[in-house]
């Protein structure tokens, strides 16, 4: 690897140096080395030991009981569905601001929104939904004595599936519109006026040009949103205090007490975690790298 | 029809947003039964517990950002500088908290750093606040790095430390008088992010036992009625100051991208 290539080299053979330019990057090396990669190597490889130090693949089959099993199925459940939804519902208003003919002012205010709204996770985000679509909520209570819809008779409760799904879509949506939206950019002019010459429908244009293009961003993204929302601890422990078994919740909850009654299953289950993520954001990477060939 | 299925996407949109954002509004002012007040605001803001842990978590967002400029500027500049064949893997390595939930990172932390490790972080008061705000700069990190590097990106570091090395300048000198001064803009952006999120963080603070402003509002929650959509409110405000102070500090940098 050559190090230096602005500075001329001499041509005369140079006395050995030490590489020293290399103990420029060692404080970071050091920090991401203690602080990042040694604390989940500590966990991946506490899942696969035995209180004692042996290996064991025992914590890994600890997973594959029935409570676990079901956290993590209502995690994933919970992930995909507000993934999927916040593509979709993203998409539909990147899509309105950027081809749908709305006024070109709508834009700046729109990213700005959603860069604050995609951050605004957490507590607070909780306690404005609770505020809004909890039992004495603004909508619920709008709802109900406006139009006559009860949704608590309808079986809706903020603190369930649904209910989280709905509270997760408030950084979800944002989230997608901030990434697409370049995406949405970056069909040029050029290729629907080309697929017109040659005589396409705007339907086959969708279908068999902007469709093909746009498909490895919107699934890309989709897998980042199933990581992010996967990873949420803060928004779904203030909503539900731990009345809901997913796995974050349950992690924290082995984390301040081992609740599991083996302190090597808490190691396994943030492991599955890292697997699950881990799988999510590869998927992303690999078909953001695809995507960006046609959006230079 | 095409301007109408776009503005019908738009306005679900914008209620989507804006109904919560009400809704925490209207019952942050309802709690004298009857008419509007605020109330809950004076409530929360006389409470001594928010004072406290509101203050703690300012100063661990400023020991965060103060940390993360010194180990990522000049990090960011030596990489471009002298080392541009690592410049893959660092992206992708301050990409990896994004990808690592923070609550297997803190579990992480208490597994290695505890009162019976090599070194124990977790025994003292003292040295769990540090040890927090490595988690903070941990978490901020691909926030951190990207404005920085971006901001490098846009300056011709290597005729800059050029032209100071021949005047006689050292490597402290160029990195804090030439250098920075010149990506301030882009790291002032990832210190406002870093305060956002620093200030809201739950789950490092609750597992590592400490006072901050997160595990507080979640007690609150799970407590009060009123005083919770209050602090939500006043949560939301802040966001909404350093994304908007983030905006207002890129339009100052010439030709930069609007931060994200």
């Amino acid at each position: 690897m050559s190090s230096d290539s602005s500075a001329a080299t001499p041509q005369t053979r140079a006395p050995f140096r030490l590489p020293l330019h290399w103990l420029g990057a060692a404080p970071f090396a050091i920090f991401v080395l203690l602080f990042l990669i040694m604390p989940t190597m500590r966990i991946v490889i506490g899942a696969f030991q035995t209180p004692d130090g042996s290996f064991t693949l025992d914590n890994i089959r600890g997973l594959f009981t029935t409570s676990i099993l079901s956290a993590y199925w209502i995690s994933i459940k919970i992930s995909i569905a507000s993934a999927l939804l916040g593509c979709l519902i993203g998409f539909s208003v990147a899509a309105a601001a950027v081809l749908g003919g709305l006024p070109k002012w709508i834009r700046g205010p729109l990213l700005t929104f959603s860069g604050v709204a995609s951050n605004f996770a957490g507590v607070p985000l909780a306690f404005a939904f609770l505020a809004t679509l909890g039992p004495v909520g603004l909508l619920t209570v709008f709802l109900k004595t406006q139009i006559g819809i009860d949704l608590r008779a309808l079986g809706f409760n903020i603190l369930s599936f649904w209910g989280l799904t709905v509270t997760y879509l408030f950084f979800q949506i944002p989230l997608m519109i901030l990434i697409i939206t370049p995406a949405l950019d970056g069909l040029k002019r050029e290729w629907r006026e080309a697929a017109q010459i040659l005589g396409a429908t705007n339907t086959q244009y969708w279908r068999m040009v902007a469709f093909p293009i746009l498909l490895p961003s919107f699934l890309g993204t989709l897998a980042l949103l199933f990581a992010n929302a996967f990873g949420a601890v803060a928004t779904a422990i203030a909503l539900t205090g731990s009345s809901l078994n997913i796995v974050p919740i349950l992690l924290f909850a082995q984390i301040r007490g081992d609740v599991l009654g083996n302190p090597h299953l808490g190691y396994a289950l943030a492991f599955g975690m890292i697997v699950v993520t881990g799988i999510a954001n590869t998927i992303y990477i690999w078909l953001r790298a695809r995507s960006e060939r046609w959006l230079k | 029809m095409k301007k109408f299925w776009a503005w019908g996407a738009l306005i679900f949109g914008l209620l989507y947003f804006i109904l919560p954002l009400l809704g925490m509004t209207n019952f942050s002012l309802k709690m004298r039964r009857g008419v509007y007040s605020f109330d809950a605001y004076a409530v929360v803001l006389g409470d001594p517990r928010f004072q406290e842990t509101f203050t703690y978590s300012i100063l661990m967002a400023l020991a965060t950002i103060i940390f993360g400029v010194l180990l990522v500027v000049p990090t960011a500049y030596w990489v471009r500088l002298k080392l541009p064949g690592l410049r893959p893997y660092i992206e992708f390595i301050t990409l990896l908290p994004l990808v690592i939930p923070a609550i297997v990172i803190v579990f992480g932390y208490i597994r290695l750093y505890n009162t019976s490790s090599w070194l124990p972080l977790t025994g003292s008061i003292t040295g769990t606040n540090i040890l927090l705000m490595f988690g903070y700069a941990t978490l901020s990190l691909p926030y951190m790095y990207r404005s920085v590097d971006t901001g490098l990106r846009s300056i011709d570091i290597a005729t800059l430390t050029e032209a100071a090395q021949s005047l006689g300048a050292g490597w402290t000198t160029i990195l804090a008088k030439i250098i920075l001064p010149n990506v301030l803009v882009a790291v002032l952006s990832g210190a406002f992010l870093t305060f956002a999120i620093v200030i809201g963080e739950f789950t490092m603070a609750a597992l590592l036992n400490r006072p901050a402003f997160g595990p507080y509002m979640q007690l609150l929650g799970a407590n009060r009625a009123y005083e919770p959509a209050a602090l939500a409110v006043m949560s939301f405000a802040l966001t909404w100051g350093c994304l908007g102070l983030i905006q207002l500090v890129s339009r100052f940098q010439k030709g930069a991208q609007s931060a994200a």
